[in-house]
């Protein structure tokens, strides 16, 4: 990187292309790592990667996709999204129905149409909704449908009245709420309380083997590869450009002659698929999807990894995601009590002291080191005016959001 | 006066022989106690009937244990006594007739005069008829309310002579429904017809019940025009019985809508001022609740003696620990983030995130419990299917109270004039020497505080733990924003009308699907009004 900003004829397109190249390329070096200590290297060896970390980065992976939607759409659209859980908890449930039509006859009842928990609920037949759900295919629609259509109903009613800021996010937060609340009464037929688990096999491999287990996780890099290349190619097409400008004075936009909710809703709808696939992604690997999932605290925390990775990059949203899960999985077994407390304090130490998050810290540390050249200025206009355009860019956002 | 020499004559003879009517009755009790112990179970029934028409003043004594299992016999001299197990296992005996002490004995000493259900039965409805000539007319109302839901012959005969001589209203109203529902059970059709008529009023459950039995025993093709009327007057007395039971149950609903609606004002209007009238957005709110509540609970704890005062003394202790916490927030986080919203929002969730498990750490993650005192536990009994219990009435009039107060302390007080001026225009109040950054941190030490006074009142309804503030973080949001940001009447609306709309949901629907209509239909609201019910006009709003 330090290289590549210091030749002056870097342009900024490079720049861009070279930082997705470059987060594709260490996924690819990381999941070809894991893979290979993985398979080749016997347990004990200091080599090996355990099947437990194996799934445990596959989790990280999915988090870390879902912390690229909630920058999509909060980086480059200013949309603050405190429901983006809802979205990734309808994926995981799109999954779950069909993992646990992957069962059969094998459940507690041997009822081979019905699922145990409404075997147990006495309920005679599917309802209309797990029409199919054993179907793979349709499985992956509905990820993609179940959380695309509910952002473009919410979208579209919440854009169109031109709900913005605060009042969006409590009414995402109010949206997640609401779904939690109903995924706990059994008879919505979501397994209430318990959620869907004891799942067994995911196209005919089952979920216990070291092998599924990696295959899961290398799909998970090779999702979540696509999902950056997708976003990256979003947020540098014209569309983005778009969106980029609806995040910073909304009201010009409109006057310019652009519908600014369309694109609003456009861009909802990719992110909430994007969380859909991470959350379909991830029930296989955890082995469970409970209303837990729709909890307005989960939806905050994704926030949280975006806050702290920097948003409006990207790559940040993959860091922070990554580095805050790791962080909670070791303070949680360490000291379970002084998590909140570290969580929290993140919170108001970000927002404090690092309001563009980890990726902020690395670009000013490198502009103290190898402050832009004079000369450089006229050629490299693009990446200045970049730098510029975010600073007014969020001078603009407050400005806006003071109304 | 010698001619009325023989009257007072027959007068004090008649007396001296009613006297000792009741004194041979009374003299037979101890014979009748003494068969106790060799009664088989199936000569009880009687017996016992005889021990309670000797009327005399031990008949309680014996009954109530009979009745408990707490009548004994010793096994030496058959003396029938009631038995009372201490804490160091020891059997305490009381004898039954002249209520002596007597030294406490083994187990083995001792032996149980046998009873069962059906004359456990009996025994309540006897003791029930005794309470019917208590001097105390709560009591006596008790005695005919059990009376009324497990009718008997002997409690018939003595309502039947008691209530003439009854002089408390509500007491002779009950009085007159047990007996017409006897007249309605085994008059003759023209009392049937009476009784019913005058029952078409009477809301107690076990009238309906009688009617609809009485209904139900008539044949269906009867043929006379008695039996036809009786069944119309039946039926329209039923009808009109159902009517104003659902007339009562709706004010029931409403009740504890307006209850809710007021937990729901409790909990926004320290919000309205936070989020409405400074426009921080403090998602710290809910945890300032829970510091009331938790405050509530260690004014408690710290004076057990106080248990009648405590909430009292309460509500200025979490008005000061909550505020204090608010201003802390403000000048620590809140001011360094003037103007960014969203990050005030991710920052103040922190704090509420800080706040839960700092609580936790300290308190356990466990519900506490925090005890209600003794004037806000019971009901206020309108009529036998409505009664408004205390704690919720006196909940309404607290949230009404705070509210007005607020309002005063906006509109009337120099601290509500610059609060009003640093929102309208800081600038402008800044140049006319308002110290806005001081107005900042009291407003939000306001709002905090009252935060914590809704904790105090929350918890009196619900359980005191970590997570007490976040069941009502998002309701509270909705309410401020459903009523119009700023709008403090609106707030009072807001919250009234969801809490209403709530509880007159859930009858039919459930709690939690209530809740779910309610969430979406205020975010279909919020889409179509993004500005509340009662949106702010002119310059302030901009």
């Amino acid at each position: 990187m330090k290289t590549l900003l210091n030749s002056p004829s870097v342009n900024n397109i490079t720049k861009k292309m070279s930082s997705l190249h470059f987060v594709i390329a260490i996924l690819f070096v990381s999941t070809l790592y894991v893979t290979v200590c993985n398979l080749m290297f016997a347990e004990g060896s200091l080599l090996h990667v355990s099947d437990y970390t194996v799934s445990l980065l596959g989790k990280y992976l999915c988090y870390a996709l879902l912390a690229l939607a909630v920058d999509l759409v909060w980086g480059y659209c200013g949309i603050l999204s405190l429901g983006h859980g809802a979205f990734f908890a309808l994926g995981g449930y799109a999954m779950g129905m069909y993992l646990m039509r992957q069962i059969g006859d094998r459940g507690v009842y041997g009822n081979p149409e019905l699922p145990d928990f409404m075997v147990f609920l006495n309920w005679t037949e599917l309802p209309w909704y797990w029409a199919g759900s054993d179907n793979a295919l349709v499985m992956i629609l509905l990820v993609f449908a179940g959380p695309g259509l509910l952002a473009y109903i919410f979208g579209t009613l919440a854009f169109r009245s031109r709900v913005s800021g605060v009042y969006l996010s409590i009414m995402t937060q109010a949206m997640t709420y609401a779904l939690l609340l109903s995924f706990f009464r059994n008879e919505m037929g979501f397994g209430g309380n318990n959620g869907l688990t004891d799942f067994k096999e995911i196209f005919g491999f089952s979920l216990q083997s070291p092998n599924t287990k990696l295959a899961l996780f290398v799909a998970t890099a090779v999702m979540l590869a696509i999902g950056y290349a997708i976003s990256h190619f979003i947020v540098n097409s014209k569309m983005g450009r778009v969106v980029t400008a609806i995040r910073d004075a909304e009201d010009r936009v409109r006057f310019v002659g652009y519908k600014p909710q369309h694109y609003k809703v456009w861009i909802f709808v990719v992110s909430a698929m994007l969380a859909g696939v991470a959350g379909a992604l991830y029930v296989p690997q955890v082995g469970i999807i409970n209303p837990g999932e729709f909890s307005p605290l989960n939806s905050i925390e994704i926030v949280i990894w975006v806050a702290i990775g920097g948003r409006g990059t990207l790559y940040g949203a993959l860091v922070g995601a990554i580095v805050v899960s790791y962080a909670k999985t070791r303070f949680t077994a360490i000291m379970p009590e002084a998590w909140l407390f570290g969580l929290g304090g993140l919170f108001v130490l970000v927002t404090l002291l690092l309001p563009k998050g980890l990726a902020g810290l690395v670009t000013n540390l490198m502009d103290k080191i190898d402050p832009p050249s004079t000369d450089n200025k006229p050629n490299s206009s693009d990446g200045s005016a970049n730098t510029s355009t975010n600073k007014s860019a969020d001078d603009s956002i407050l400005t806006a959001e003071n109304k | 006066m010698l001619r009325l020499f023989p009257l007072l004559l027959f007068f004090v003879m008649s007396f001296n022989a009613s006297a000792a009517v009741s004194e041979t009755q009374q003299s037979a009790l101890p014979l009748l106690v003494e068969q106790l112990p060799n009664t088989k179970l199936n000569k009880m029934a009687p017996l016992i009937e005889q021990i309670a028409a000797t009327s005399a003043p031990q008949v309680r004594a014996i009954l109530q244990p009979l009745m408990d299992g707490d009548l004994y016999y010793l096994k030496t001299n058959k003396r029938v006594v009631s038995v009372y197990k201490n804490e160091q296992k020891q059997y305490q005996l009381t004898d039954v007739l002249s209520a002596e002490a007597l030294p406490a004995v083994k187990k083995s000493a001792i032996k149980k005069v046998r009873t069962n259900n059906r004359l456990r039965g009996q025994i309540r409805d006897l003791l029930a008829n005794l309470d019917l000539t208590n001097t105390d007319t709560d009591i006596r109302i008790a005695a005919l309310k059990q009376l009324l839901d497990n009718p008997n012959q002997a409690g018939l005969v003595a309502v039947n002579k008691l209530i003439k001589a009854e002089k408390d209203e509500d007491a002779r109203e009950l009085m007159s429904v047990i007996l017409l529902i006897e007249q309605l059970q085994t008059g003759s059709i023209a009392e049937k017809l009476s009784a019913a008529k005058q029952l078409s009023n009477r809301l107690e459950p076990t009238v309906k019940n009688a009617l609809v039995k009485q209904l139900g025993s008539l044949p269906s093709n009867a043929a006379d025009a008695e039996t036809k009327e009786l069944k119309t007057v039946l039926s329209n007395a039923i009808d009109s019985i159902e009517q104003q039971a659902s007339v009562f149950s709706l004010a029931e609903n409403l009740f504890f809508g307006l209850s809710l609606g007021s937990v729901l004002l409790l909990a926004a209007i320290g919000l309205a001022i936070t989020f409405g009238v400074m426009g921080v957005i403090n998602m710290a709110h809910g945890e300032m609740m829970m510091l009331g509540a938790y405050t509530t609970y260690v004014i408690q704890q710290t004076f057990p003696n106080l248990i009648e005062y405590s909430l009292l003394m309460a509500v200025p202790a979490a008005f000061l620990v909550s505020g204090f916490v608010g201003v802390l927030i403000e000048r620590g986080v809140i001011r360094f983030l003037k103007g960014r919203p969203l990050e005030t929002l991710l920052a103040t969730f922190g704090i509420s995130l800080i706040l839960q498990q700092l609580v936790r750490s300290v308190f356990s993650p466990l519900n506490r419990q925090v005890e209600a005192p003794q004037w806000m536990s019971g009901s206020l009994e309108i009529n036998p299917i409505l009664s408004l219990t205390y704690n919720r009435l006196y909940i309404i009039l607290f949230a009404l109270m705070v509210f007005f107060s607020l309002l005063m302390i906006l509109k009337n007080s120099s601290l509500g004039l610059h609060v009003r001026a640093v929102s309208q225009n800081r600038d402008m109040a800044r140049a006319l020497s308002v110290k806005s950054s001081w107005v900042d941190a009291i407003t939000f030490g306001l709002g905090s505080g009252i935060a914590g006074v809704a904790g105090v009142a929350l918890s009196q309804l619900t359980n005191v733990g970590p997570n007490l503030g976040q069941a009502y973080i998002i309701d509270s949001f909705l309410v401020v924003v459903f009523g119009g940001v700023g709008n403090l009447w609106g707030t009072l609306v807001a919250a009234m009308t969801m809490g209403t709309f709530n509880k007159i949901l859930e009858p039919s629907m459930g709690p939690v699907l209530a809740n779910i209509i309610v969430l979406v239909s205020l975010v279909l609201f919020i889409q179509k009004r993004p500005k509340g019910l009662f949106p702010q006009k002119g310059r302030a709003a901009e």
